[in-house]
């Protein structure tokens, strides 16, 4: 029977980039009481059958492939000698802080926490969320079973491919099966634009003449034991297929490649807070969720373009939970949420935390709904405005960040309580050097610190 | 006899429209780039396209069917369907280390390596 102990400081649930990289932080942060709980067999989450470079830039400083990228973690990990569970998997998070796990070597075990860091990671959609018509025969894949198949086990899955999505991983996925001399027929995706990297259209597409078919989606899946075609249709701006432009396209496997779910059943079970839009917990700056002892990172909060940004949020994230076992970290309860306007889809965090605790630099999170060009970035509260920016290019496949600085928290901290109090707090004038109130802007909320993003006016 | 080459830049997400006039190796004209990087990029790309390549070995005794594998250095990108079918009929017995070299390219001399390990059975 597997060695447990009855409790840890710190316990991890998954074992991916983010939940090693949190063991690894909090663990030199002086939290050497830490257990990862992980599902699969063995560390590294995804990235093991991610065998494309380009993992690590920032990190390492050099171009890694999934596996070096995961390996380097796991090494840190076993040089700590942090304590992991494989083959388990937490059923649930309890109240009196603990959590319920189950494994085959473990069995069923209740286990205290000083703090929780949730990094599960997401999950594909698949054929059932997108409601694809047709015939349900066999070679209909989600990209990442794809890549599983391919780059662990050794299947070639089909000979004639159509994938549906233009997201990062059906494009690795078009380049790795015409690597094997697989014929990928076309990608097709529903937006005009692209959801992948621009590295990824030009390496994985263009370098093996693979055609991308904007505003195009599948409309019918053909195929009785096995797939034989799919009809393709072009859509109009509401994405909806236009009719006479249907075209049938023969193959043996549609790999679907439409998007990432944040896996936060457990999360929604403990009765955590959710973003609607993300699909993961709000947290605040710290990366803590509703439940003060739950932290969380990674993708399980928000789909990452780059790993190398898992990693630093992670590293924050474990920053936060060690803070919170050394009690340094107050149970914060005056927040002030963020919001987006504009292109902009999601802030993270969703919340920051307001009031004499609140301090250092801030950097939010976003994407954009769509490809915008010459575009201003504003953070504003009301009628003042904490950052004001401009970008020539911002892409929805690519997160952008915006820096708030400390001393300009503490203004905006100021004018969060004077609105709460209602005038009985004056603003620091010394403190506003940096901030314009423009007198253009009249009616805005005046508790929310919004993020907007919109085209620079001629 | 002069040629131009269109690409897309990737160093950066501005994706600039790049435009190169060649004849043979040489270089004539460069434009729709906005920075140095990206001149950079075109004359490369316009001349000497180079890939890292990325695939799989089968091992045999391992405690798992593949290893994954990648080339030292970036090869040229012309190449990469040829050296896939020369990767392709390698085999290698566990135990396998991670970095260490599974097969060496014709002509080139560029090493494939493991870029993870896999037991022995």
């Amino acid at each position: 029977m597997f060695e447990l102990k009855e409790r840890y400081d710190l316990v991890v649930v998954g074992g991916g980039p983010a939940g090693l990289a949190v063991a690894v932080q909090a663990y030199d942060r002086g939290i050497k009481d830490i257990l990862i709980v992980e599902r699969k067999e063995k560390l590294g989450g995804i990235l093991g059958q991610c065998i494309h470079t380009g993992f690590g830039v920032q990190i390492f400083g050099e171009e890694l492939s999934g596996p070096e990228y995961a390996e380097n973690f796991v090494d840190m990990v076993k040089e700590r000698n942090i304590s992991v569970v494989c083959g388990a998997t937490v059923l649930s998070i309890n109240q009196d802080q603990s959590i319920v796990i189950t494994g085959s070597k473990c069995g069923v075990r209740r286990i205290g926490c000083g703090a929780l860091v949730l990094s599960m990671g997401c999950r594909e959609r698949s054929r059932g969320a997108i409601n694809v018509p047709g015939t349900r025969p066999s070679g209909v894949f989600t990209a990442g079973l794809a890549q599983r198949y391919i780059n662990l086990e050794g299947y070639k899955m089909g000979k004639d491919v159509v994938i549906l999505g233009s997201g990062d991983i059906g494009l690795i996925m078009a380049r790795r099966l015409a690597l094997e001399g697989i014929n990928v027929r076309m990608v097709c995706e529903i937006e005009s634009f692209t959801n992948g990297l621009t590295r990824n259209i030009v390496q994985c597409l263009e370098d093996f003449n693979i055609p991308l078919r904007l505003s195009h989606t599948v409309t019918m899946i053909h195929g009785k034991e096995r797939l034989t075609g799919v009809t393709v249709a072009k859509v109009d701006e509401n994405k909806k297929p236009i009719p006479g432009t249907e075209e049938l396209v023969e193959c043996d496997t549609l790999l679907l490649s439409v998007g990432l779910i944040p896996e936060n059943e457990l999360t929604r079970r403990a009765g955590i807070r959710i973003d609607p839009v993300t699909g993961g917990p709000v947290v605040n700056e710290h990366m803590q969720t509703s439940l003060p002892w739950v932290f969380a990172c990674g993708n399980v909060v928000h789909v990452h373009d780059l790993v190398d940004y898992v990693t630093m949020e992670s590293c924050r994230a474990g920053d936060a939970a060690a803070n919170y076992i050394y009690k340094q970290l107050p149970r914060f309860r005056e927040e002030i949420p963020t919001c987006s306007a504009g292109e902009v889809r999601y802030v993270v965090p969703q919340v920051i935390t307001a009031g004499d605790d609140a301090e250092g630099d801030l950097t939010l999170y976003f994407r954009v709904k769509k490809p915008v060009t010459n575009a201003v970035i504003e953070v504003s509260c009301g009628d003042w405005v904490f950052y004001r920016g401009k970008k020539l290019k911002m892409i929805p496949g690519e997160m952008e960040q915006v820096l708030i600085k400390a001393e300009l928290r503490d203004t905006f901290d100021a004018i969060y309580q004077e609105n709460i109090n209602k005038g009985k707090m004056k603003i620091d004038q010394g403190g506003l050097l940096v901030i314009k109130k423009d007198s253009q802007r009249k009616g805005a909320a005046k508790t929310e610190l919004t993020v907007s993003v919109y085209p620079e006016e001629k | 006899m002069k040629e131009i080459k269109n690409f897309i830049c990737i160093t950066c997400p501005m994706g600039c429209p790049l435009t190169v006039e060649v004849e043979g190796e040489e270089i004539l004209s460069v434009s729709g780039n906005s920075c140095a990087r990206g001149l950079e990029y075109a004359k490369n790309e316009a001349v000497n396209p180079k890939r890292m390549l990325t695939t799989t070995v089968r091992v045999l005794g391992g405690d798992q069917p593949l290893v994954p594998v990648r080339t030292q250095v970036a090869v040229p990108k012309d190449k990469m369907m040829e050296y896939m079918g020369f990767i392709n009929v390698q085999r290698v017995q566990a135990p396998v280390a991670r970095d260490q070299e599974i097969c060496v390219l014709p002509d080139c001399g560029i090493s494939v390596i493991a870029t993870s390990g896999v037991e022995a059975k």
